[in-house]
């Protein structure tokens, strides 16, 4: 994993986009539309990627070898012909973790500084 | 919904296949999803921005990637990209700069608000509707009064003084105008305020504006220069302003403005004729509609004074059109030649990167097989050559900026516009273009035609990619076009040069080499009377000739060339006037000597004498053409004729000279002795100009001289110094540079020729190899094989060269004008330009050829 250490810094800070992809991502295997639904839910509604959005993320995602297109399909009654599904690589989620890591110390020193939101 | 499939082909092909058909159906599921029209806007209003947002980051990042990956490219193959910069940057630059010069002079507004309304108006002397003759200022007064076209008429004569006052004295170029003129132009001053009517009044006190240069350079840009007094000839003038910069009227070696110096005789006399009538059109009023009110106004004048005004019409024309055909032809011609640059550095470049994209088929075609689609590797390519343009643009706007003050000379002075354009974003502007233009349009054609079937070929067979047939005809196409306007611009700039060359060897009639010229212009009222003009030439001519190394020197009124009117009727003794004024010859008064120190020869008779004085009957000395014209097959020797207000009788004959110009015939010419004319009459014709001949260089005697003036009077500035023989070379300079630069033109010309010619031969070599190879192993000998090569260079070059000998016909023929008597079609230009170009055409052949020569078969098959 050392190894990979400068590479991953190199994507940081990640766009929040890619990052709700990769969490979209960290429990299953999904298709877009399964992974627009899915950001859309965990954020109660609040962030609605468009579909150019999505795709152009996914294209670079790929590129940069946090995803990968799966060629292992789910059960075949919810599967479409037509759909590519992505799965996050250990890359990906290396670079979630450290991503989620900036993001919580920056967190830390915006409280520190005496930004404590009024209701949580 | 289709909408949305429209929107998607902003996206670039290859993510449109890949990602296309999900993102449409995902858009139609949160369409059917939403509820209500709201919901639906409201989808629509979240996923079109997306699509165009994601399509321009798409976009950026393949532009990004392409250009690291030409960038590293080009790295790799430093010598192409050298060339191909060099190659754009020439022909962006040779076009810029003639656009930027032509563009100066030809397109741009002149500098003043609303320029387009602005005209001169002229008296047309026998209603030819294209003759521009100075009106008088009664016919000027009465034009203004009369006509309803104008929202302002003004009027200025030019004029020169000398400014006395600090150190040395100075000869200022200037123009006289009256109240309305500066407002009509728009024009404000940088400092103080420009002429009221109670400046130009008659007895007001003197008042002058000075220019921004005389400004800095005379006054040290002293803001308080507002209210001080100078003289001028003499007399004081009070400074009320200065003028800012880049206000050059009328022309841009105007120095100071001042009122109008109005005598009695301008307000009456209708032939006393020496006004510039500037005037602005009224808002909507057509210059048709001013010319036929000015010609209706011109009629009537004419019945009212049939004597002063017959057969006298008015012309009027834009500000921006008085430009002679020959300088618009110039400048149009030196635009063509660089276009015809242009065109063969693109076909050259378009060659080059064909060369190039063949010679990487193999790259190509397994980007391809790892699945890059066609149009990404087009792009690739076109990226390629847009960079490699845009890298020759900037160092061809360099190239220009440079170049254009060279060609400066270019730029008449008759328009009151600066010398040398400015860089400014017009001409940033055009040469992005011109490069975007030149990028994509010669990237495009090799990029499709590396492309087409990289995907197979190229893997199968690397080194026969080459020898594509279509491929091989369109780059000999390229070549043939190369040859083609490099032969035309090789003739056309010959032909030029051959013009120059003419009139570089038309004798004016004098002989300019040794003589040193100077302008002593002498103050008046002080020098009015003719017998202080005498003592003053007397004393400074009779010391200068005293001088070591001097062999001649005389005044004249003008210099040949410089002034090239001064022509006045001639009236003969006995015979009646020809009607229209068309007797007319040069009047100039001379000293003694004046032939001699200019060589011209004396046929018959004598020089003006001292001893023809004011006193002694007044004489002439008339040239050949005079005699021709009044005397023929007489003794013209005693003959008497009326000339400038006296009955002159002719004492000699000498040689013709070219008073107009070296390209123009000229009048005939009369000299009238400097002693007999009465005090303060024909007051502007008097001797200014010193002629000196030395046996040293000719600038070696000026200081002398100008100690010599001084002694004589201290008041009186020296100006205008210079060889006589580079005035006659300055009738020659706009030709010299416009030619000298064709001829530069048209030897990268031939040299991007050469080079396309020897880069195909050296492909087309290279790809048959093997053929070379068997046909020695079957016995042809290299001569055979020699013969082979050149007869693809021979036929190249020789279509190129028939086509190019058309053009140059035809450019030839439309720029007759320019040509001096050169024949269009003159046998010599086009015989050296065709060699020329054959020869080049050879020597781009050698190296393929000898390389094909020395093919060892052996090695060539075994390489199979």
């Amino acid at each position: 994993m050392n190894d990979d250490t400068p590479r991953v810094e190199a994507l940081l800070p990640l766009p929040p986009a890619t990052l709700h992809i990769l969490m979209a991502l960290a429990e299953e295997d999904r298709h877009g539309y399964a992974i627009l639904q899915d950001v859309e839910r965990r954020t109660h509604g609040e962030v609605r990627l468009s579909a150019a959005t999505l795709y152009r993320s996914i294209q670079r995602m790929l590129e940069q070898g946090l995803l990968v297109e799966t060629r292992e399909r789910p059960a075949p009654e919810e599967d479409d012909e037509r759909r590519r599904y992505y799965r996050i690589t250990p890359f990906g989620k290396a670079v979630a973790r450290a991503e989620t890591r900036r993001l919580t110390e920056l967190v830390r020193l915006a409280r520190a500084s005496g930004f404590v939101p009024r209701s949580a | 919904m289709r909408l949305y499939g429209v929107l998607l082909h902003l996206l670039p092909a290859s993510f449109r296949a890949e990602y296309g058909a999900e993102m449409e159906r995902i858009f139609a599921r949160r369409l059917r999803d939403a509820s209500g029209l709201a919901a639906r806007l409201a989808v629509c209003a979240a996923e079109v921005p997306g699509v165009v947002a994601a399509a321009a980051r798409v976009h950026g990042d393949i532009l990004r990637a392409d250009s690291r990956y030409t960038l590293r490219a080009l790295r790799r193959s430093p010598g192409f990209a050298a060339a191909a910069i060099g190659i754009a940057a020439v022909g962006v630059g040779a076009v810029t700069a003639a656009f930027s010069i032509t563009d100066h002079v030809l397109i741009r507004p002149l500098p003043f608000p609303d320029s387009d309304r602005l005209v001169h108006v002229w008296a047309d002397p026998g209603r030819t509707g294209n003759s521009r003759a100075e009106p008088s200022l009664p016919n000027y007064q009465d034009w203004k009064r009369a006509s309803d076209s104008f929202e302002a008429m003004a009027a200025y004569h030019p004029f020169a003084a000398n400014l006395v006052g600090g150190n040395e004295p100075q000869r200022l170029q200037g123009i006289g105008v009256d109240a309305d003129l500066l407002p009509l132009l728009g024009a404000r001053p940088l400092l103080g305020r420009v002429f009221s009517a109670a400046d130009t009044a008659r007895g007001a006190p003197g008042t002058l504006l000075l220019s921004e240069g005389v400004w800095k350079v005379r006054f040290g840009a002293d803001p308080s220069v507002v209210g001080r007094k100078v003289l001028l000839d003499e007399r004081p003038f009070t400074v009320i302003g200065v003028m800012p910069h880049g206000f050059q009227f009328p022309s841009r070696d105007t120095e100071i403005w001042a009122p109008m110096q109005l005598s009695e005789d301008d307000a009456k006399d209708r032939t006393n004729a020496y006004f510039v009538v500037v005037a602005r059109l009224k808002r909507g009023v057509s210059i048709e509609r001013a010319r036929s009110e000015m010609r209706v106004i011109g009629e009537r004048l004419e019945r009212a004074y049939p004597k002063e005004n017959e057969k006298l019409g008015v012309s009027v024309f834009r500000l921006r059109d008085e430009l002679s055909p020959q300088s618009r032809l110039l400048l149009v011609a030196l635009l063509a030649a660089a276009v015809g640059v242009l065109l063969i550095a693109c076909t050259n470049l378009a060659n080059l990167l064909l060369a190039r994209a063949l010679s990487r088929r193999r790259e190509l075609a397994v980007r391809t097989a790892m699945g890059a689609g066609r149009e990404r590797l087009i792009r690739q390519l076109l990226t390629e050559s847009l960079i490699l343009a845009a890298c020759g643009g900037v160092l061809g706007i360099a190239l220009a900026v440079g170049v254009v003050p060279l060609i400066a000379r270019l730029v008449p002075t008759a328009l009151p516009i600066a010398e040398v354009p400015g860089v400014d974003l017009r001409m940033l502007g055009f040469a992005s273009l011109l490069t975007a233009v030149t990028g994509i349009g010669f990237g495009v054609v090799p990029a499709l035609r590396a492309c087409s079937g990289a995907n197979t070929d190229g893997l199968r067979d690397g080194e026969r990619a080459g020898s594509d047939r279509r491929t091989e005809r369109l780059r000999s196409g390229l070549v043939v076009v190369e040859v083609t306007a490099s032969v035309a611009l090789l003739i056309a700039s010959g032909l030029l040069l051959r013009a120059v060359w003419r009139l570089q060897s038309v004798d004016p009639g004098f002989r300019a080499d040794s003589v040193v010229t100077l302008r002593t212009a002498l103050p008046l009222p002080r020098y009015e009377p003719t017998a202080e003009r005498v003592r003053f030439y007397r004393r400074v001519l009779s010391d200068v000739r005293e001088m070591p190394g001097v062999r001649g020197a005389a005044y004249i009124s003008y210099l040949p060339m410089l002034m090239r009117g001064g022509i006045w009727g001639v009236t003969l003794e006995g015979r009646p006037e020809e009607p229209g004024g068309g007797n007319t010859a040069s009047l100039r008064f001379v000293t003694p000597g004046f032939f001699e120190t200019l060589r011209i020869p004396i046929r018959l008779g004598r020089d003006v004498a001292e001893t023809d004085t004011h006193d002694a009957p007044f004489v002439a000395v008339v040239s050949d053409s005079f005699v021709r014209r009044n005397f023929p097959g007489e003794n013209p020797l005693g003959r008497r004729f009326t000339f400038g207000f006296h009955d002159r009788t002719v004492v000699g004959v000498v040689g013709d000279i070219k008073v107009r110009g070296l390209e123009v015939s000229s009048e005939p010419q009369v000299y009238l002795s400097y002693q007999q004319a009465d005090d303060g009459e024909i007051i502007g014709y008097v001797p200014k100009d010193l002629v000196v001949r030395t046996s040293g260089p000719p600038g070696r005697a000026v200081p002398a001289i100008r100690d010599i003036v001084r002694r004589v009077d201290a008041q009186i500035p020296l100006s205008d110094i210079r060889p006589l023989s580079e005035i006659v070379r300055a009738e020659t300079a706009p030709r010299r540079v416009q030619a000298w630069v064709l001829v530069a033109f048209a030897g990268i010309a031939v040299l991007l020729a050469g080079a396309g010619i020897h880069g195909l031969l050296a492909l087309t070599v290279s790809s048959r190899l093997r053929e070379i190879g068997v046909r020695m192993a079957m016995g042809a000998c290299p001569r055979d094989i020699l013969r082979m090569v050149l007869r693809q260079a021979a036929v190249l070059a020789g279509a190129g060269v028939a086509l190019g000998v058309l053009v140059a016909y035809a450019a030839g023929r439309a720029m007759q004008a320019l040509l001096a008597g050169v024949s269009p079609g003159d046998a010599a230009t086009f015989a050296a330009a065709v060699a020329l170009s054959v020869a080049t055409a050879l020597l781009g052949s050698l190296l393929p050829a000898l390389r094909a020569v020395r093919v060892d078969p052996m090695t060539v098959m075994r390489a199979e």
